[in-house]
C-alpha cells in the first residue's frame, strides 16, 4: 500500500483545453494520446464550473482532480482516489500562487507562454517524481526566480553579460513576433 | 514530421491568440540548438532554445534516438556557462531527455562537480538530476555526497537528496538502506519539508520491519513533528500500525487512538481531515471513537471551500454505509448541500442522505431530489437512482412515493445508461415488492409508449409477457403492447408479437382477441414478425382445435432454454455439417448459479434486466470457462464456487503466487496463479507439489503443470483433488513450487538451453467450511424465512466465550460460515447488549440456507448465541450447526 501522498499529474491548460505545460508523474497514462484523452475529459468536465475564487474539486475515473481557473488559464492537480483532497488542494494552491508571483500578477495565456521557462521550472520545483517537494508559493517562486549569476563569476563579467543578454532578448522577442 | 502547434486557421493578428511558439517546428528548433556549440555562449539565447525544445516535448512531440542524442551532447556543452538560469534549464532538459547509460557518463563529472558546489541551487538540482539518470554502479561513487546532502543545512539540498533516496529505494534498496542514520537525523530537522521527506524515506526503508515501524510511530506520536505533511504521513503510519496490531490486542483501549483524536485539533486542515478519515476507517470503530471525527467533518460541511466540503461529504458517505446512525447528526448540513454549486458534492450529499434517512424523511427527501435531478449529469443521476433503489428495498412501505419518483424521472430527457438504470430499478422493485407490481408495470407500459431505445423496449416487452398475465386485469396491458406493433421498428414489433402470444397462452379468456391481433401481424412487412405470428397462431391453436393451452406449449413459450447461450454458441460453432444432425442435448449445461429467488413467486426466474444486484461476479464465468477448457477437469461437473485469491507468498518476493480454490461437488481444484518477477529468469515446467497429509479426505487426482513462465507474464498451474461427494471436507495443504529455472540474457531476451531444477516454499493453504457456502443475498429476509418454513429448522444455543464486543463475535461467526449478511444486520450498533444477524447463502449441492443469529453479551463479556438454521435439507441444517460447533 502506498502511504506517501502522490501527485499523478499537474496540468496547465488554456481556455480551449490545449496544453500550456503539463507534467505527468504516473504511468497511468503511458502514451501521449492517453494523456491527451485525459486532459480532454478533465477539461470537458470542469469547463462549465466556476473555479475562479476557490479551488474546485471533482472525482473522475477514480482520480480526484482539484482545479482553479484564472483568465484563460486552467490549473489542475490530479491524485489517486484515496488521496487526501486537502493535500492536493495545497499543491494546486502552491502552483497557482507561484505562477501568479512569477508572472507578476498578469496571469494569462500569453504571459504564461512568453515565460514558459519559468512555468516549467516551477513545475520542476513543486513535485519530483510524484512526491511533493514544496507547496509554499513564495518558496517555489523564490527558487525559480533566482536568476542571478553563479556566485563564482566575477562581478564585472556578470553585469556585462547580463546587459548584453537583456538587449538580445529584446531583439529576439521582436524578431519572433 | 513536426506539427505546427497552436496554429490557427483564422486571423493571426488576433492579440488573444498570440503565442511565441506560433508555427514552431521541430526541425528548425533542432537547427537552432546549434548555438549550444558556439564558442562564445549566449545564455539567454540558449535558454530560449531549451524552452522551445521543452515546449515541443511537452506538446507530445517525440525526438528520434539520433535527434535526442544530438541534443543531449549539445546540451552538455552548456555546463561551461555559469549562468544560473541557463543551468536550471539544462538540468530540466537532461531529465526530460532521459539519456541512455553510455550517454550519462558524459555529464556525470559535470554533475558531480555541481553536487559539491558552494551554490545550494546547484547542489540540490544536480542531486536530483544525477539520481534520476544514474544506475547502480555510479551510485556507489556518489553515495558519500548523498549521505552528506541528507544532513545538509540547506533544506532544499536535504530534501533533494531525501526525495531522490525515495526514488532510488525502488531500484537500489541495499544502498539506500545504508543511509538510515542520516535519514533519522533529518527527521529531526527544523525545516518542515525535510522532515516530511525524511519521514517518508525512513518509513519506506523500514516498512517490512513491523517492530521498527511500531517504534518509529510511538516515538514520533509523542510530538516532535512540525510539518503538516509529515503529520499526515505519521497519521497514515499510525493507522497502519493500529490495523496490524488490532488482531493481537483484544483487550484494552485501542493504541494510538488518543494521538489520532489529538490530531483533530491540529491547526492545519489537511491534518485534521487526515486524522478524521483515519478514525472513520478504523476496523470495528465504535461510535464513541467516531463522534469527534464526525464532529470535525460536520464543520467542514459548511466550509466556504468546495474542497473541504467535498472531502468531508465523501468521507461521511463512506461512513454512512457502515454506521448510518453516526452520520444522522449531519443530516441538516447535508441537506443544504443538495443545492451545492459543485454537483459532485451535491450527489454525494444526496446519496448519503438516502443511506441515513429513516422511513419518515423519505417523502421530504424525494421532493428535494426532484428539483435537483433536472440539473445534474447522467452519471450522477445513475448514482442517485441506485441509492433510491436500495432505499426502497429497505423501506418497502415507501414504494409508492419512490415508484412515483422513478416514473417521473423516466419521462425526462436522458441517455441510455440512465434510462436503463431506472428501468432496472423498477423491475427489481416489481420483483421484490409485490404491492408495487401493478403500478410498476403500468409505468413501464407508459415508458415504452415513447421510448427511443430498442433494447429497453424489447426487454420491457419480454418482462411484461411474464408478469402481465399474472396480474388481476391482464387485458389492460394489451393495448400498450399492440400499439408497439403499429409504431415501432421490426425488432420491437417481433418482441411485441411474442408478448401478445404469452398473454394468449396464459389467459384463456383473452385468447380470441389475441388471435385477432396476431392475425393482423401476418401481413407485417418484416419476415421475422410474420414468422413469429404464424408460429404462435399455430402453437396456440388458432384453428380452434385446442381450447386449453397445453403444457408443452407453455413450456415452449415460457420455459427458459436450460442451456447457457454461450455454451450453445460454442457447440454450434464446433458443429461440422454431416449426416448426424446437431443434438442440443450434447451442449454442456454447466450454468452459473442463479441467485436465490424468493419462493413466494414460485417458478419465477429473476428477470431484472440488468441482472439482480447480488448476482455472482463475472469472474466466476471466466473461471468456469478456464476450467472447462482443461480436459482433466471436464468431468468434475458444475463449478460450485471459486474463492477469492489467497496469497501464498509475501509481497516483493522472487515469485508471486496466489491460489484460487475451485469447489466442485466431488472435487476441489487449486488454481495457482504464478508471476515471475525476475527479468533474468525463465521458469519452465512449473508445478506445485501439494502435501495433503493434513487433509485426510482429499486425494490428489490430477496436476496440470505450466509449461513456461516468462518474466512478468502470469501463468497458472492446477492441482485437482478428489473428495467425498457432497461432504464439506476441510483440511490443510502445504505447497512447494517446483520448476526448472533458465537464465535469460537481458539484452537479447533469449533463454539458455540448460536449466536447473529448483524449489520454492509457499505458504500453507486451507480448505474451510466457508468454501462450501456461496454468498447469495435475499432482499427480503423475512419473506424468504417464512416461505422456507420450519420443516428443516434446527435451533441450538452456543457459548462463544469472552469477546471484546458483540461486533467481533458477529464478524467471527459470519466469516466462519461464509454467508451473506442480509439487510445490513452485520453492523452492530456499539455498546449494544444483544443483536440479531440474518445470513443467507447457498450450500454445496445447491441447497438454500438461511440463518438467524441472536447474540447476547453479559457483564464479563461472555457472548452467547442462539443459532436458528432453515434450509431445504435438514442434513444441511445440521451441517451448519456442526460447523459452528467445531469452529
Amino acid at each position: 500500500m502506498e502511504l506517501c501522498p502522490l501527485i499523478k499529474n499537474i496540468l496547465l491548460l488554456d481556455s480551449e483545453g490545449k496544453r500550456i505545460a503539463v507534467k505527468y508523474y504516473s504511468d497511468d497514462w503511458p502514451t501521449n494520446s492517453a494523456k491527451e484523452a485525459f486532459e480532454k475529459a478533465v477539461f470537458a468536465k470542469t469547463q462549465k464550473t466556476n473555479a475562479r475564487t476557490d479551488a474546485e474539486i471533482t472525482m473522475f475515473d477514480n482520480y480526484v482532480v482539484v482545479y482553479k481557473f484564472v483568465q484563460d488559464l486552467h490549473f489542475f492537480v490530479t491524485g489517486g482516489e484515496n488521496e487526501n483532497e486537502i493535500i492536493l488542494a495545497a499543491v494546486l494552491q502552491g502552483f497557482f500562487d507561484a505562477v501568479g508571483l512569477l508572472l507578476r500578477g498578469t496571469v494569462d495565456k500569453k504571459e504564461a507562454l512568453e515565460n514558459l521557462d519559468l512555468i516549467l521550472l516551477c513545475l520542476d520545483e513543486i513535485v519530483d517524481g510524484g512526491i511533493i517537494l514544496e507547496t509554499d508559493a513564495n518558496v517555489i517562486a523564490g527558487k525559480v526566480a533566482s536568476h542571478s549569476m553563479d556566485a563564482g563569476a566575477p562581478l564585472s563579467e556578470q553585469t556585462i553579460t547580463q546587459a548584453l543578454a537583456t538587449a538580445r532578448e529584446h531583439l529576439t522577442r521582436s524578431l519572433l513576433k | 514530421m513536426a506539427q505546427p502547434f497552436l496554429k490557427k486557421d483564422d486571423d493571426h493578428d488576433d492579440e488573444a491568440d498570440y503565442s511565441p511558439f506560433l508555427g514552431i517546428e521541430k526541425g528548425a528548433v533542432l537547427q537552432e540548438a546549434r548555438v549550444f556549440n558556439d564558442h562564445q555562449l549566449d545564455p539567454r539565447r540558449c535558454s530560449q532554445v531549451i524552452t522551445k525544445l521543452l515546449y515541443l516535448l511537452n506538446q507530445g512531440e517525440t525526438f528520434t534516438k539520433v535527434e535526442a542524442t544530438e541534443v543531449f551532447f549539445a546540451v552538455t556543452k552548456l555546463f561551461q556557462s555559469r549562468d544560473l538560469g541557463l543551468r536550471r534549464m539544462v538540468y530540466v532538459i537532461i531529465k526530460e531527455l532521459s539519456p541512455s547509460a553510455d550517454e550519462v557518463i558524459i555529464v556525470t563529472s559535470s554533475l558531480m562537480k555541481d553536487m559539491t558546489s558552494k551554490t545550494d541551487m546547484y547542489r540540490a538540482n544536480a542531486i536530483r538530476v544525477l539520481c534520476r539518470i544514474t544506475d547502480g554502479t555510479l551510485l556507489t561513487q556518489i553515495e558519500r555526497y548523498l549521505k552528506q546532502a541528507i544532513v545538509d543545512k540547506n533544506p532544499v539540498v536535504a530534501s533533494a537528496a531525501l526525495v531522490s533516496g525515495i526514488h532510488l529505494l525502488q531500484t537500489n534498496p541495499e544502498i539506500v538502506k545504508r543511509w538510515s542514520n542520516e535519514v533519522q537525523e533529518a527527521v529531526q530537522s527544523r525545516a518542515a519539508l525535510v522532515q516530511f521527506h525524511a519521514l517518508a524515506l525512513l518509513h519506506q526503508i523500514r516498512q517490512n520491519d513491523r517492530l521498527a515501524v511500531n517504534k518509529l510511530v510511538s516515538s514520533l506520536t509523542k510530538g516532535s513533528v512540525r510539518s503538516p505533511l509529515a503529520q499526515c504521513l505519521l497519521i497514515r503510519y499510525t493507522s497502519q500500525v493500529i490495523r496490524e496490531s488490532a488482531s493481537n490486542t483484544q483487550t484494552g483501549d485501542r493504541p494510538f487512538y488518543d494521538f489520532l483524536e489529538g490530531c483533530l485539533r491540529h491547526k492545519a486542515e489537511m491534518v485534521i481531515f487526515e486524522a478524521a478519515r483515519a478514525i472513520t476507517e478504523l476496523n470495528g470503530v465504535t461510535s464513541r471513537e467516531l463522534t469527534p471525527a464526525i464532529t470535525v467533518l460536520q464543520l467542514f460541511l459548511s466550509s466556504t471551500k468546495p474542497v473541504l466540503r467535498f472531502a468531508a461529504v465523501r468521507t461521511l458517505n463512506k461512513v454512512a454505509m457502515t454506521h448510518p446512525i453516526a452520520v444522522t447528526n449531519c443530516n441538516i448540513d447535508m441537506e443544504s448541500l443538495i443545492s451545492d454549486q459543485n454537483r459532485s458534492i451535491a450527489t454525494l450529499a444526496i446519496t448519503t442522505l438516502l443511506k441515513t434517512g429513516n422511513e419518515f424523511s423519505v417523502d421530504r427527501l424525494m421532493k428535494q431530489i426532484t428539483t435537483f435531478m433536472s440539473d445534474i449529469a447522467d452519471e450522477f443521476k445513475i448514482v442517485v437512482i441506485e441509492a433510491i433503489r436500495s432505499l426502497c428495498l429497505k423501506f418497502p412501505l415507501k414504494h409508492r412515493s419512490l415508484m412515483n419518483f422513478l416514473s417521473n424521472i423516466i419521462r425526462e430527457e436522458g441517455g441510455f445508461e440512465y434510462k436503463k438504470a431506472i428501468v432496472d430499478s423498477i423491475v427489481i422493485l416489481i420483483r421484490d415488492i409485490p404491492e408495487a407490481k401493478e403500478s410498476g408495470l403500468l409505468h413501464l407500459c407508459e415508458f415504452i409508449e415513447d421510448c427511443e431505445f430498442t433494447y429497453l423496449s424489447t426487454q420491457i416487452l419480454h418482462f411484461l409477457g411474464i408478469e402481465g398475465p399474472k396480474t388481476s386485469d391482464p387485458s389492460k396491458y394489451i393495448r400498450y403492447i399492440y400499439n408497439r406493433v403499429h409504431l415501432e421498428n421490426a425488432t420491437v414489433r417481433a418482441g411485441a408479437v411474442s408478448t401478445l402470444a404469452k398473454f394468449g397462452a396464459m389467459v384463456d379468456s383473452l385468447k380470441p382477441r389475441i388471435f385477432v391481433l396476431l392475425r393482423r401481424c401476418l401481413f407485417d412487412t418484416d419476415d421475422e414478425v410474420r414468422d413469429r405470428a404464424t408460429l404462435y397462431l399455430n402453437t396456440l391453436g388458432a384453428d380452434g382445435a385446442v381450447v386449453e393451452t397445453g403444457e408443452d406449449v407453455k413450456e415452449f413459450l415460457f420455459g427458459s432454454l436450460d442451456i447457457p447461450l454461450v455454451n450453445l454458441e460454442r457447440s454450434l460453432k464446433n458443429y461440422e455439417p454431416s449426416e448426424e444432425s446437431f443434438d442440443i442435448n450434447s451442449v454442456p449445461k454447466e450454468v452459473k448459479i442463479q441467485p436465490l429467488a424468493e419462493k413466494k413467486a414460485p417458478g419465477k426466474k429473476p428477470t431484472g434486466l440488468g441482472g439482480p444486484p447480488p448476482g455472482p461476479p463475472s469472474t466466476i464465468d471466466a473461471y468456469e470457462k478456464l476450467l472447462l477448457s482443461i480436459p482433466e477437469f471436464a468431468n468434475f461437473g458444475k463449478l460450485f464456487k471459486s474463492s477469492a485469491p489467497v496469497e501464498l507468498t509475501e509481497a516483493e518476493t522472487e515469485y508471486a503466487v496466489n491460489v484460487v480454490k475451485h469447489i466442485f461437488d466431488g472435487h476441489v481444484v487449486f488454481q495457482y496463479n504464478c508471476t515471475n518477477t525476475i527479468p533474468e529468469q525463465l521458469l519452465e515446467n512449473v508445478t506445485v507439489i501439494v502435501d495433503a497429509s493434513e487433509a485426510e479426505e482429499f486425494a490428489e487426482v490430477a496436476s496440470k503443470p505450466l509449461r513456461s513462465l516468462p518474466y512478468d507474464s502470469p501463468g497458472q498451474t492446477f492441482v485437482a483433488f478428489e473428495k467425498p461427494e457432497g461432504v464439506p471436507a476441510v483440511g490443510k495443504f502445504s505447497n512447494m513450487l517446483r520448476f526448472i529455472v533458465k537464465e535469460v540474457d537481458p539484452s537479447t531476451g533469449e533463454a539458455e538451453d540448460d536449466g536447473v531444477e529448483d524449489e520454492y516454499q509457499l505458504e500453507e493453504l486451507e480448505v474451510v467450511a466457508a468454501d462450501y457456502m456461496l454468498k447469495v443475498g435475499v432482499s427480503n429476509f423475512r419473506n424468504a424465512w417464512e416461505s422456507m418454513g420450519p420443516d428443516c429448522e434446527r435451533v441450538d444455543e452456543y457459548g462463544l466465550g469472552p469477546r471484546e464486543n458483540l461486533a467481533e463475535a458477529v464478524n467471527a461467526v459470519i466469516n466462519l460460515l461464509g454467508m451473506q449478511p442480509c439487510e445490513g444486520t452485520e453492523v452492530v450498533p456499539s455498546n449494544s447488549r444483544s443483536h440479531t444477524c440474518l445470513l443467507s447463502g447457498v450450500y454445496i449441492g445447491n441447497v438454500k440456507v438461511l440463518v438467524r443469529l441472536q447474540f447476547g453479551i453479559d457483564g464479563p463479556k461472555d457472548v452467547a448465541m442462539k443459532l436458528a438454521v432453515r434450509s431445504e435439507d435438514e442434513a444441511v441444517s445440521d451441517v451448519i450447526h456442526e460447523i459452528v460447533a467445531s469452529g
